[in-house]
């Protein structure tokens, strides 16, 4: 097999932050889930290897109403969210399986790009209705951004945390797939703010996740919010579903997460 | 750098990115971790590491300087099968033996876990392991039997229930 020419093993943030440098030929393996068979299969020769397993950028940090996740937190570990951010625990405990989840990073998930035959980025979703902000680092040195504007030039950036505000209610709604397919077909999150709005987000689409904007806007109308979903992503086939049943489901997703939504108020 | 695999402290010479399974494998000779599908999806390289399950073929070995690896050889011995190989053995639940060195690793850390007979919580624990042959209604039944604390004939090759045993049931 192809190895790296040089592998870096940081032992803490800064350390990591410093040898990534301004990112130009650095691979940086998270918890190696999507990177490893990148390798193996002879699609990535990386030149320079960045593991971040002993980065210490494993933290979960819960200060007030402010929650900060470190980037090399495994998914498995976002279960322990459930009474804080209960649509977050929710989508991490519907990736892959326990092995992937324990193994696989937040910031793998969120900055991995498009899968060969399945939508990447399930945890896209419910950080995106969140509003989180993505710290990150890279030629231009650090920077903290809504976490939409991160992944729009998240290649050649080293995502170190993100940040936001517990939600007063969330809810998370999935289309079910038997087990041995590790991608979520499509998949919706709501979001309750504490000053009542409501927000929505997707995964499962054509490109990263997507704000449902329109639906958002028609949300106390559940039924036209499910219609006006349509209207705000970018649908594709691939080997889990066609668009056409994408397009057929996202609105029954969309309804079922506001009406938990209505419920939990 | 070291790896502790069954027990036993082995020196590696593969490069840091080598996968796991390619050094256990092809290093080592260590062979029951098999090579399925090799990007996470099958579970058939599923082995311990430090009593945790993970996936061979997605970890660079590079971050286990020092680690414990526990694969099926080292659960227990021909004359000696711990009580989930005694299961699997009473059980039927191996047919062409391909996933069963994955799902007895990650039955074992379920039940180590804490794990019930519960056969949905059981199903949610090997979620991620495919076996080819369609077995896993009795694969289920032997990892059930291990949580209920059941003891084995090993001579004999219990029922299913639903199913028509095929094995020497007198």
């Amino acid at each position: 097999m192809t190895q790296a020419t040089r592998v870096l093993f940081p032992t803490s943030a800064e350390e990591a932050v410093e040898q990534f440098g301004d990112g130009s030929g650095v691979t940086v393996v998270g918890g190696g889930t999507i990177v490893m068979p990148e390798i193996t299969y002879g699609r990535l020769a990386p030149t320079t290897a960045l593991v971040l397993s002993r980065a210490g950028l494993d933290t979960l940090d819960i200060s007030g109403t402010t929650v900060t996740l470190g980037a090399g937190l495994p998914v498995e570990r976002l279960a322990a969210l459930a009474q804080d951010v209960k649509a977050l625990a929710q989508c991490a405990l519907n990736v892959a399986d326990y092995e992937i989840r324990r193994q696989a990073t937040l910031g793998g998930n969120l900055c991995a790009g498009e899968g060969h035959d399945a939508p990447r980025g399930d945890l896209q979703g419910p950080l995106l209705a969140l509003e989180a902000q993505a710290r990150s680092v890279g030629a231009d040195g650090e920077a903290t951004e809504p976490l939409q504007d991160f992944l729009g030039r998240r290649a050649g950036r080293l995502l170190l945390d993100v940040t936001f505000e517990k939600p007063a209610a969330s809810a998370f709604a999935a289309i079910d797939y038997p087990h041995t397919h590790e991608y979520t077909v499509l998949a919706v999150t709501g979001v309750r703010t504490a000053d009542g709005e409501t927000r929505l987000a997707a995964t499962g689409l054509a490109g990263f996740g997507t704000r449902l904007r329109s639906a958002e806007a028609a949300a106390s109308d559940p039924a036209r919010a499910g219609a006006a979903a349509v209207e705000d992503v970018s649908l594709g086939d691939d080997a889990l579903a066609s668009a056409w049943y994408r397009e057929r489901t996202l609105p029954v997703l969309v309804r079922r997460v506001l009406g938990e939504l209505e419920e939990a108020a | 750098m070291n790896l502790t695999v069954n027990g036993t402290t082995r020196q590696v010479e593969s490069g840091p990115l080598a996968t796991l399974l390619d050094v256990l494998r092809e290093e080592l000779g260590v062979t029951s971790p098999k090579a399925g599908c090799e990007q996470g999806g099958c579970g058939a390289c599923t082995v311990l590491v430090d009593g945790e399950p993970q996936r061979a073929c997605l970890t660079p070995v590079g971050i286990l300087d020092g680690a414990s690896v526990t694969t099926v050889e080292g659960l227990g011995a021909p004359a000696s099968l711990s009580p989930l190989q005694q299961a699997f053995t009473h059980h039927y639940a191996a047919q062409c033996g391909f996933c069963t060195s994955g799902m007895m690793l990650a039955a074992e850390a379920y039940l180590k876990r804490g794990g019930t007979d519960d056969r949905e919580a059981i199903q949610e624990a090997l979620a991620g392991h495919v076996c080819r042959c369609t077995g896993y209604v009795k694969i289920i039944d032997a990892v059930a039997a291990v949580a209920r604390g059941d003891s084995f004939d090993m001579t004999v090759t219990a029922p299913s229930p639903g199913m028509t045993n095929l094995g020497g049931v007198s």
